[in-house]
């Protein structure tokens, strides 16, 4: 654990500065951890790289913790074989240079069959040790595989417009744009889709991100086990727009959530299709939250009943030639 | 009457691409200029535009590639200036004409520097190290890169007329669909890939043809140098490969211009088979691009090490093992697209599999230093540099494959540093070591050896400092292509990264001055020899530059690494060169016929992106008829006399005996 402390160090530091709450409470399962994994973790935090930005090293709940040790196990094992190889090319190369009177000079040798032995079994086991990884991991990380949990999850539908994302709570008949809010400890059932162009919804500290494409409906499940404020982003470009279409993840108690959607459901604005039809036009919008008049208003759009986005309109000098966004 | 076309689509009010625009404007009219008062137009058409010489067209080719090198750089230094500056503001690149930019830059990267890069490496090599006269097509081969030209050339236009795409390098739909780019953008990029992708298949089956069919008497399967065998897998690659492309790109621009439902969200298009499509030809491309810089590296460090190449054959196995899996791993391009766990498993292991064989390859490099004698010219610095740094792009490529990975780092930053790693780590670096490589055969002089070395290191730090950050911003949840953004981890490594790409650019200006104190100092450089590096391949048996004919009699190979063998025969049993009989030699006549095709093809690749019908079908004609006369032509060949033939190959003879005698203890 100590190297883990480092970590912690530099974070409790790191958190005053932009204000993030609390200690991370998480502790993903740790399938294949090694040693060297936490010191690869504790040497890049180190660096710096685990403030509290929308990094992928500090994750926030099982998925994004299990992501990430796959992700750092991988490194390890490979590490393993080609820091040796990097030392070796560096020791050959200088060692065999040509004013070196010690090399041996051997210029026919040009075949081993116990050194080619070698170079295709250290390779081959390699792989098979990281393809049981590959296996194991997407098999245990499907995006589409419920997370195990006494909570009830809660389900959320996520749309991506142009450029925008709207989050739908059916349960809850409110929707949100910009602003994702989830309760903490409860797992969230994602369903997406896209009303426009394909995008991509990452939260990286949240953990795995899944593409939106119009007419199709992709799943995600995710959890939060640590309340704040986090960063969540388009992870696929999607036109001139793409820079803004990022949101706030705000990760609330149990009592905030439910304060939040009473708040929400006595939202004026209403959302039905005449409002949704006006957030399916290029725009870059702050974030807000609504009503939800139209309860089948996700399946409305992932069944195109409600067309997609109607992109751009206007051009120089025109739209036919060279489109630009806004109206 | 002009379609869509008028002044106003030219960007009159944007400084950017107006001053890039008039530069490039002047540059040409300065060369025409100085070409016209040195009265080079004659020589260049004989000698150069109308050349079916498998050597000049892969001069050419390479002059394409780094010409372009030099706009698509232009480009990721306004791209890295941009994310450098655009933390919390603006920038100076609106986001219309950002997307432009790195949509641009991977186009030309790809399409119009790293394929005419390796194709000309090829193109000039394959044909010597094979001990044959030309390649099996000549006027095909001389078609298929003024084809290349003509893709290149719209890219550029499209810099001043209208706009380039600003989907990035690959068109994903819907968003490359007429509803959600209804500019002239994507229709450049369509049109011009199309146009350079059939190009690009003509040089596959005429390099496929030449090297099953056309080779020296004795020149077997397995004597074949090691980038004749990369060569023959990269282009059996880009014959399976390259219809993919042009096809799923027919059916997009069938979406666009005739109201077609492949990939549009309507009517039942489906925007998943596009990418299901462009990358089953997309990642068998990288190994189009890389295949052919592992042969660069196989003969650079076998000679530079005074060794044969270390397992041969494993190599070869490698290579064709590469050649068959790149169509087996498409998949891993989109593991985030929730295809479901099996799918994905089954990708991810596919593409870790591909590990195996280049690492492989590594290490057969890593065993052919072993036991060598080093010598250390710029070639070899080159890769060095090369096996270092693809180990480490090599790992990161191999922790994309791994599916719960890459839903963290899919489209990040990391990804962007993993590509850039292998991609000029690999496929550039090579072309760099082949370029030097093989520069004194090509021209007869050697390139300046300390302005070499000090591109190379300027090349290698710039490389790390400009990308290694991008790893670290992967990690930090940052997406590419941003063309702003407020996340203040993210700044300071970007301004790293543009500190690199000033360091490539000093290396890139050393390159150009090397290129140019060689030419002035091409005297004392000279390579009278045609070996200047003790090479080991029928490439350095005959004269730098080399003859049209490339070998004044057929040589006879009768085993691996041909041209050491006849060295070593010499060697040992001090032969008198012996005058072999010369005979007149039939050569393939030169023919516009290239660059006239290529000429309608311009006109009718513009006309089609502007939607002038009258010119698109005035274009395909012309195209047509330069295709129907050619066909109709009576005399194909000219014949070199026996007598011309002896006298140049004495004199490369006299000046070989010359070496060989010095070389040789009394």
């Amino acid at each position: 654990m100590n190297d883990l402390s480092v970590l912690g160090l530099c974070c409790s530091t790191r958190n005053e500065m932009c204000g993030c709450r609390g200690q991370a409470s998480f502790k993903p399962k740790r399938l294949w951890r090694f040693k060297a994994g936490r010191l690869v973790l504790a040497a890049v935090s180190a660096t710096g790289l685990s403030g509290c930005g929308p990094t992928i090293l500090k994750p926030i709940g099982p998925i994004g913790g299990a992501d990430e040790s796959i992700l750092i196990d991988s490194l390890c094992i490979m590490l393993a074989i080609v820091l040796p190889t990097i030392v070796a090319i560096f020791a050959f190369a200088w060692w065999y240079r040509a004013s070196n009177a010690r090399a041996h000079y051997r210029p026919d040798w040009a075949y081993s069959g116990q050194i080619e032995m070698v170079v295709w079994g250290i390779p081959l086991l390699v792989i098979l040790l990281l393809g049981g990884v590959a296996w194991i991991g997407s098999h245990d990380l499907d995006p589409a595989k419920p997370l195990p949990s006494p909570t009830k999850p809660l389900d959320v539908q996520v749309v991506s417009l142009d450029w925008k994302w709207l989050f739908i709570y059916p349960a809850q008949r409110i929707a949100s744009v910009n602003a994702l809010v989830l309760p903490v400890g409860t797992p969230v059932h994602f369903a997406l889709t896209s009303a426009s162009v394909m995008s991509v919804f990452f939260v990286p500290r949240l953990g795995s991100m899944i593409y939106t494409m119009n007419g199709m409906r992709t799943r995600l499940n995710l959890e939060a086990d640590r309340a704040g404020t986090f960063y969540g982003e388009s992870a696929h470009f999607n036109g001139d727009g793409f820079a803004d279409m990022h949101f706030k993840v705000r990760v609330l108690s149990a009592v905030d959530f439910s304060n939040w959607v009473r708040t929400a459901s006595e939202t004026r604005a209403v959302l039905d299709d005449r409002s949704y039809e006006d957030l399916a036009k290029q725009s870059i919008v702050s974030p807000a939250t609504f009503q939800l008049a139209d309860d089948d208003l996700f399946r409305s759009i992932v069944t195109q009943k409600l067309p997609p986005g109607p992109g751009p309109t206007m051009g120089r000098p025109t739209a036919s030639v060279s489109p630009r966004s806004g109206s | 009457m002009f379609g869509k076309l008028s002044w106003a689509a030219i960007p009159f009010d944007q400084p950017i691409p107006m001053i890039a625009s008039a530069v490039v404007a002047l540059v040409i009219i300065g060369t025409l200029l100085w070409i016209t008062v040195k009265g080079w137009f004659p020589y260049l058409w004989r000698e150069w535009i109308t050349s079916v010489d498998h050597k000049r067209i892969g001069v050419m080719y390479t002059v394409l590639a780094l010409v372009m090198l030099l706009r698509g750089f232009t480009d990721a230094i306004m791209m890295r200036s941009q994310q450098a500056l655009a933390f919390r503001a603006p920038g100076y690149l609106p986001p219309e004409h950002y997307d432009q930019v790195f949509s641009a830059h991977g186009t030309i990267m790809i399409f119009f520097v790293a394929m005419p890069f390796m194709i000309g490496l090829m193109n000039f090599v394959v044909p010597l190290q094979l001990g044959v006269r030309d390649v099996a097509f000549p006027t095909l081969n001389s078609v298929s890169f003024w084809l290349t030209a003509t893709g290149a050339l719209l890219v550029n236009i499209s810099l001043l007329v209208g706009e380039f795409a600003r989907t990035g390098w690959l068109p994903y739909p819907p968003l490359s669909e007429l509803r959600y780019s209804p500019g002239v953008g994507v229709d450049y990029y369509l049109w011009a890939i199309e146009i350079a992708g059939v190009g690009t298949l003509m040089t596959g089956i005429n390099f496929v043809t030449t090297i099953l069919k056309i080779r020296a008497p004795g020149m077997t399967y397995l004597r074949m140098p090691m980038f004749c065998w990369t060569a023959l897998a990269a282009n059996l690659l880009i014959v399976a490969a390259f219809p993919v492309l042009t096809a799923t790109l027919a059916m997009l621009l069938l979406d666009r211009y005739l109201g077609f439902h492949f990939f549009t969200n309507e009517a039942g298009g489906n925007v998943m088979m596009f990418m299901n499509l462009i990358w089953a030809w997309g990642h068998p491309e990288v190994y189009i691009l890389i295949l052919p810089a592992f042969g660069v590296f196989s003969e650079v460090i076998s000679t530079f090490s005074g060794k044969p190449l270390f397992g041969y054959r494993s190599m070869v196995a490698a290579t064709m093992a590469i050649c068959i899996l790149s169509f087996t791993v498409w998949l891993h391009h989109f593991f985030t697209m929730g295809a479901g766990a099996d799918v994905n498993a089954v990708f991810g292991i596919a593409s870790m599999i591909i590990a195996v064989p280049t690492g492989v390859k590594i290490f057969n490099w890593l065993f052919t230093m072993y036991g060598g004698r080093i010598r250390y010219e710029p070639p070899l610095l080159w890769a060095i540099g090369f096996m270092v740094t693809f180990v480490i792009g090599g790992m990161t490529g191999v922790l994309l494959t791994v599916p719960p990975a890459d839903f963290l780092l899919h489209n990040s930053l990391f990804l962007v540093a993993h590509f850039h790693n292998v991609i000029i780590g690999g496929v550039l670096f090579g072309g760099f070591a082949g370029y030097t490589y093989w520069f004194p055969k090509a021209f007869g002089f050697k390139l300046h050896k300390r302005l070499g070395q000090a591109a190379f290191w300027f090349w290698l730090i710039g490389f790390y400092v400009a990308f290694m950050p991008l790893y670290v911003l992967g990690f930090l949840g940052m997406t590419r292509r941003m063309q702003h953004y407020d996340v203040p981890e993210w700044h300071p490594w970007l301004l790293i990264a543009a500190g690199g790409a000033i360091l490539i650019a000093i290396g890139i200006a050393l390159m150009i001055a090397q290129l140019v104190v060689s030419i002035r100092q091409r005297e004392e450089l000279r390579d009278a020899t045609g070996d200047p590096w003790d090479g080991r391949s029928l490439e350095w048996a005959t004269a730098s530059p080399p003859p049209a004919f490339n070998f004044a009699v057929m040589p006879h190979v009768e085993g691996q690494e041909a041209y050491w063998q006849i060295k070593q025969r010499f060697r040992d049993e001090s032969l008198p060169i012996e005058e072999p009989e010369y005979e007149p030699i039939e050569m393939p006549r030169n023919s516009p016929t290239g660059f006239i095709c290529a000429f309608f093809a311009t006109l009718m690749g513009f006309a089609l992106i502007w939607h002038i019908w009258w010119l698109v079908i005035a274009g395909a004609l012309g195209a047509y008829a330069t295709f129907v006369v050619f066909a109709w032509r009576d005399a194909d060949e000219r014949r070199i006399p026996a007598e011309v033939v002896a006298q140049i190959d004495r004199a490369n003879r006299a000046a070989r005996a010359r070496l060989q005698n010095a070389s040789v203890p009394a």
